[in-house]
């Protein structure tokens, strides 16, 4: 069973349930006011290119005064078609356009899309790969919460927590790059495995970074944690309750901050999580605040599951060896093999070859869960692929949100909920 | 993760059937059906989440749609794949969830948008991700990845740059190949390209 | 560089430089081009990692992102462009106040890129003018630095001063005004 954690704060958290209680009584308040007056509403336009709005989003809204009425969130500015281009390639190529739907944890994208097609093909791959892919999973999921992180306390004010974050996600940046060849558009998993084994001497690296990234945990949490501003921005706005977070399909972060114990890696392990030993932090007010913590508790999580794979990292292959229609032969086999020559031959041009039937596989991103829908035909291209991604639906409760709220509230609701127009749109 | 019991779904509701699936339980169930059904996984089986709504188009096949949803529990940790048949291959039309829940409310906008299902009982259906005057639903099988010409939705900027919605480029695309012929049509290219450098559009 | 001549005339008593128009508004717009970051998709996270501070674009005094149009004289294109964000792009890029440039920043922006597809715009130099286009998906946070390394070198080249009297105001609307 899930181990939970409440994350409890001493005298901040009973700060916080009064902070909460006043923010409600002051909403209610300015409730009445308003019916007395029964002024004019005004409607108010934010986005798609708006700074509060973090990429394409667009909100219009019905003010009265700086209250809002109403609000209807306007999507679709980022829609490329991926879906419809996934049906036109074979699954190996599609392994790209994985990167860009959450294009702040590339990685975890790469490995769950991964994980979809090889459980369609009913394909199990080599303990090494996996705990490779969790390093991975988890390194992205520091860079994108330390990102959600810097990126909110900068909508609340704090610059300087931005700059603090971003400089930990370069170097992040720089260990992607040693390991995948690029910084962020990673393409890193294939069907059955990895691009290439990790390089020499780069957990080392990994394990100096995690020592660094808490480091400056510490800092941001002196920053912000008990930081007047943020703590009067944030607390007791944007309250989501569990019914609410349920019934609008919320996932990730912003599910366990409303209080509902759900993580993947707990409940439906894949890969390797159930051999570690982690923490499930669970909010218990569901506002934007305990948003924040929870970010910033999962990051600490996510060192000390770094920390366990890399302690006991298993020798073996990167990829799965045995499955030959799979997955492409060594290139010094391709230019001296015949056979492996066939084989690659067919797999750049046909595609792995799958069987048919209907999967769908959900990994804990960091942003919620990433659920592949596949289905298949035979062969090497998928016949339909849904891609469920976690921003579309954790943005889906906006209309209900944020009525009631004041104009400023927004910036800080929206950096709350930490989500990414490339998954939401596709 | 413990699975669920599907014989108890089938032996409960007499209109259920069996999916054939590679992972989670599947079921079919009729379209007409779907609401008191769905309300019952909500309430007596304890499927709270709500994690996907999706359709499928069969092409020419009858029923050539199919709405897929996907279930969770969070106390089971169980996943459920329902589906259900569009009963009219033209005018495809599914009840809507939004009752039972909220987040059936944008699934249901993009599956509309994008397949042309209609979910009867739906607040607010209209297209979320395509702007609201476009003429096509993308992702049913006849309409062509690189798309088909329409024009811009604002008129005033469509006059100034002269610009409209065009069919994508193709030729040389990454993508998927049919496997045998001459180079130039192996070569990858989109599926459902209509031209290349030998015969032109 | 004929524009960049900057002479000191020793006839001319006191602390005066004799040099071109071109050449000084050429270098002031040149050294203060205030960019607005049209951030997309995730070309859009590079242009954040130019601003931040290992790269650090302030170095060549373009650090004042300006999300309001009206204050930026650079927009810079990065990400996808659909063709519902096209028409939004379009009217940013009218409300920027002379003279503007723009920067299609990686393979989405520059020609559509891998998104071959019924939703995506094929370049965003369908609906704005670009100035300099960049390569790369996305390109390197050094990538974008040269670019607008560039782009002040096409700043220094341009006949400004010439554009100053012909261009702005438009002469009708000027008479109704001095009438009034
Ligand atoms: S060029 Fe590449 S990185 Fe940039 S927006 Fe396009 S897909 Fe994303």
């Amino acid at each position: 069973m899930a181990q939970t954690k409440e994350i409890s704060l001493g005298d901040t958290g009973a700060r916080a349930a009064k902070a909460h209680s006043n923010a409600q009584a002051k909403v209610v308040a300015a409730d009445e006011t308003v019916s007395e007056v029964n002024s004019e509403t005004m409607a108010l336009n934010v986005g798609p290119s708006h700074p509060t709005t973090h990429g394409v989003l667009r909100l219009m809204m019905e003010l009265d005064g700086d209250l809002i009425k109403k609000c209807e969130p306007v999507l679709g500015y980022l829609h490329r078609g991926d879906e419809k281009i996934a049906e036109n390639m074979t699954y190996n190529q599609f392994v790209p356009y994985t990167d860009r739907l959450d294009y702040l944890a590339p990685l975890a994208n790469n490995v769950a899309y991964a994980m979809a097609v090889e459980k369609l093909a009913n394909l199990e791959v080599p303990e090494r790969c996996q705990a490779i892919r969790m390093i991975s999973c988890e390194l992205a999921r520091i860079s994108s919460h330390l990102l959600g992180v810097g990126v909110y306390g900068m909508d609340a004010g704090a610059w300087t927590v931005f700059m603090y974050t971003f400089t930990e996600r370069e170097k992040l940046y720089t260990l992607f790059e040693e390991l995948t060849g690029a910084r962020f558009t990673t393409s890193y998993t294939r069907i059955g495995g990895v691009a290439r084994d990790i390089p020499d001497g780069w957990l080392g690296r990994v394990n100096s970074f995690c020592k660094g990234v808490i480091d400056v945990l510490d800092q941001v949490d002196k920053m912000l944690t008990r930081n007047r501003i943020f703590m009067d921005r944030t607390v007791g706005i944007g309250v989501i309750t569990k019914e609410q977070a349920l019934s609008y399909g919320m996932t990730g972060p912003n599910l366990r901050a409303s209080g509902v114990d759900l993580d993947l890696r707990k409940d439906n392990p894949y890969m390797m999580y159930d051999q570690c030993d982690f923490e499930v932090p669970i909010g218990l007010n569901g506002d934007c605040y305990d948003r924040y913590l929870m970010r910033a508790e999962e990051i600490k999580q996510s060192v000390s599951i770094i920390r366990q794979v890399i302690g006991k990292f298993p020798e073996g292959s990167y990829y799965a060896e045995d499955a030959k229609k799979i997955f492409a032969p060594q290139k010094s086999k391709v230019l001296s093999s015949m056979e492996e020559l066939i084989q690659n031959f067919m797999l750049v041009t046909e595609g792995p070859q799958m069987p048919q039937g209907e999967v769908y596989f959900e990994a804990e991103n960091p942003k919620g869960s990433l659920g592949f829908f596949i289905v298949s035909k035979g062969g090497g291209v998928p016949y339909r692929m849904k891609i469920r991604g976690p921003s579309f639906c954790n943005l889906s409760i906006l209309s209900e949100l944020i009525p009631g709220h004041f104009l400023t509230d927004i910036t800080v609701i929206l950096g709350s909920l930490d989500f990414v127009m490339g998954e939401c749109d596709r | 993760m413990s699975d669920i019991d599907k014989s108890r779904f089938l032996s409960q509701f007499d209109y259920l059937t069996e999916r054939e699936s590679s992972d989670h339980v599947a079921l079919n169930c009729p379209a007409g059906k779907l609401i008191e059904f769905c309300t019952s996984l909500r309430d007596e089986f304890g499927f709270d989440l709500l994690l996907d709504v999706t359709a499928i188009d069969w092409d020419v096949a009858t029923p050539r749609f199919t709405g897929v949803y996907h279930f969770y529990s969070t106390a089971s940790s169980n996943y459920l794949r329902v589906a259900a048949d569009c009963p009219d291959n033209v005018n495809p039309v599914l009840p809507s969830l939004t009752s039972i829940y909220s987040a059936a409310d944008w699934h249901e906008r993009e599956t509309y948008d994008l397949m042309g299902i209609r979910y009867e009982g739906h607040p607010n259906l209209k297209r979320i991700l395509m702007w609201d005057s476009y003429p096509y639903h993308p992702l049913r099988k006849d309409f062509p990845l690189a798309g088909i010409e329409t024009p811009l939705p604002a008129e005033d900027v469509a006059e100034r740059t002269n610009l409209k919605v065009v069919a994508a480029p193709m030729m040389g695309g990454p993508f998927h190949s049919s496997g045998d012929g001459k180079m130039s049509q192996t070569e990858p290219s989109a599926k459902d390209e209509s031209w290349n450098e030998q015969s032109s559009k | 560089m004929l524009n960049q001549t900057v002479a000191y005339d020793s006839k001319v008593e006191g602390e005066v430089i004799v040099t071109k128009a071109d050449a000084v508004i050429n270098w002031i717009r040149k050294n203060s081009v205030w960019p607005m970051p049209m951030g997309l998709a995730c070309c859009a996270i590079e242009l954040m990692a130019a601003g931040a501070s290992r790269f650090d674009i302030s170095r060549f005094g373009m650090e004042v992102m300006r999300f309001s149009p009206r204050q930026a004289d650079c927009m810079i294109v990065a990400g996808t462009v659909t063709y519902k964000m096209a028409e939004v792009i379009r009217r940013i890029y009218e409300q920027m106040g002379d003279p503007k440039w723009v920067v299609a920043m990686g393979a989405c922006a520059s020609t559509g890129g891998m998104y071959r597809s019924y939703a995506t715009l094929q370049g965003v130099d369908r609906v704005v003018p670009v100035d300099v286009y960049i390569s790369g998906c996305p390109p390197r946070p050094e990538a974008l630095l040269d670019a607008m390394i560039k782009l002040q070198e096409k700043i220094m080249d341009e006949n400004s001063a010439k554009n100053l009297i012909k261009v702005p105001v438009n002469k009708d609307i000027r008479k109704d005004a001095l009438s009034t």
